[in-house]
């Protein structure tokens, strides 16, 4: 929809009420959300990954930059990776200063999203409580307290009669195994649905002309010039080499820019480029309980018992526990992760026992030694990389779209993400979040 | 549950055992660069298939050995070491 005539609106147009009513008097379906058109032989940026932080980044260069002969590839579907396995819980509560900056900024583009990007994303502003079951993890609680009120964060830590007026069903009894001995409290931290941030990141970024290609995989990333590989030194990858374009399942394409925003495959695409990461990867399983009245109001987290739990607005309890203990590429589930989960669910609130858990499923985490990501250039000209997202991708995926559209466009690292470029690995100045983010939420 | 072949208890629970991550070659704390030695430290293979990795038998044998395993299919085979013998089939 036009606001000023001959003029392209930068927002899709919005979905209404009365849209729907003439839509439905008329039998009309709605149109396709985003355009499925051939792949081109050339783009100015060629994308990898068709998630929260691809799309994202797509959309920021567009929006904020210009560059619009931009493509986004995804080897499956727009959001069938972690953008659509997560929890969907957003915070900015972390323990590092770099850490804090980066999620806050994160945070304040999820608040505006919906009317960004003209897409209701269901962003529940609803509190985050992390609780605390030993001295040492409530000395942690009071650290990340104190980082996060220097730079204006909203998070304190409160003691067990709170976490009782916050979330009643917990059983903060001093019976219990773990008795909970308080709680850091972070009221703008909250829930969103994770599809439609997906779909709404796609749309703008269609509106705005770059092309979303699904089915689409990348095979080999080409690249001139660099000292070779790990499996062969006469390939021309690696440090010193320039990207030329990208190997498809539908093509070659040229592209002087190729940047992977992928999680779970981002070894093995790195890789194509000559470009070593430290990252291994592991499934992180989650399961979710038939749906009853709301009695969740907050999203409690416990680091100590592996688990967090938040209620959606269908009713459901969401769960997730931390990384399963082995590097795989499998997203099978198992019945020890359901068992445990289970046993420690039940530890916080007994009351819901007679639950039944609907379904598990897993997705695939890359996880640095520092539990901070790995952004911004690499050895290799024109290969850029936004990847090593761990158990936190989803709640980053807006302000790292807009960083990495930035580094794109400018050629220099944002100061944002400074902190988090992969030379980190050889000068040692690591960025441990481990405090803040070891148990995904 | 995965069940991982111990060379001295056999096949047990990979609850059983502590993961100790894919093995690499040390190298010589005399002689590598800075960016050797930080390149053993932090980066990894991190294939999708098969991978030589390390684990220790926590509530077993106590011992470490090391397996190849496929991370994509959770299947182990026979380390190349002979005399090497892994027990059961996971």
């Amino acid at each position: 929809m036009s606001l000023l005539p001959g003029k392209k609106s930068s927002k899709p147009p919005r979905y209404s009420a009365a849209g729907l009513i003439v839509k439905g008097a008329r039998k009309q379906n709605w149109p396709r959300v985003w355009r499925d058109v051939p792949l081109k032989k050339s783009y100015d940026v060629v994308i990898i990954g068709g998630g929260v932080h691809g799309l994202a980044t797509a959309y920021y260069l567009a929006a904020n930059h210009g560059i619009t002969n931009v493509a986004v590839l995804d080897k499956a579907y727009l959001g069938s990776g972690g953008s659509g396995r997560n929890t969907a819980i957003v915070r900015s509560n972390y323990l590092t200063p770099e850490g804090v900056a980066f999620y806050d900024r994160s945070l304040s583009l999820y608040n505006t999203m919906a009317a960004d990007l003209n897409l209701n994303v269901m962003f529940s502003e609803r509190g985050h409580m992390t609780l605390a079951h030993t001295d040492s993890a409530l000395r942690t609680m009071n650290w990340r307290a104190e980082v996060n009120k220097l730079q204006d964060i909203d998070s304190s830590v409160i003691d067990p009669s709170e976490v009782k007026k916050l979330a009643p069903s917990l059983d903060t009894s001093s019976n219990a195994r773990y008795p909970i001995l308080g709680a850091l409290y972070h009221p703008p931290g909250g829930t969103i649905r994770h599809d439609a941030v997906v779909w709404g990141y796609a749309r703008g970024a269609d509106h705005l002309g770059v092309e979303m290609h699904q089915k689409t995989e990348v095979l080999d990333i080409l690249v001139e010039g660099g000292e070779g590989s790990a499996t062969d030194a006469h390939d021309g990858k690696g440090a010193g080499g320039k990207v030329t374009g990208v190997r498809t399942n539908k093509g070659d394409i040229s592209a002087p820019i190729v940047v992977n925003c992928t999680a779970g495959w981002a070894t093995l695409i790195s890789d194509m480029a000559g470009v070593k990461l430290p990252i291994s990867t592991r499934p992180l399983q989650a399961a979710v309980t038939e749906p009853v009245k709301v009695f969740l109001p907050t999203v409690v987290v416990s680091g100590s018992l592996h688990v967090y739990v938040s209620q959606t607005d269908r009713g459901e309890l969401v769960f997730g526990a931390s990384v399963d203990p082995f590097n795989t590429y499998s997203v099978r589930g198992s019945l020890e992760f359901t068992e445990e989960l289970a046993g420690h669910v039940l530890e916080l609130m007994p009351g819901i026992s007679k639950m039944r858990l609907l379904r598990q499923w897993a997705g695939l985490c890359d996880m640095t030694p520092d539990y901070s990501p790995v952004m911004g250039f690499t050895p290799v000209d024109g290969f850029l990389c936004d990847v090593g997202w761990g158990t936190y991708g989803f709640k980053a995926g807006p302000v790292s779209g807009e960083q990495m559209a930035e580094c794109v466009a400018t050629q220099m690292t944002p100061k944002l993400i400074e902190p988090f470029r992969l030379s980190r690995f050889s000068t040692g100045a690591l960025v441990g979040e481990k405090g803040a983010a070891a148990v995904g939420h | 549950m995965l069940l991982v072949p111990c060379p001295n208890c056999g096949p047990r629970n990979a609850s059983d055992f502590a993961y100790g991550g894919e093995s690499h070659v040390r190298p010589n704390p005399n002689q590598a660069t800075p960016e050797e030695w930080r390149s053993y430290l932090y980066m990894e293979d991190n294939p999708a298939g098969w991978l030589k990795e390390t684990w220790y038998c926590r509530s077993g044998c106590r011992r470490f050995f090391t397996v190849e395993r496929n991370t994509a299919t959770n299947e182990f085979r026979e380390h190349p070491i002979p005399g090497t013998k892994l027990g059961g089939k996971a």
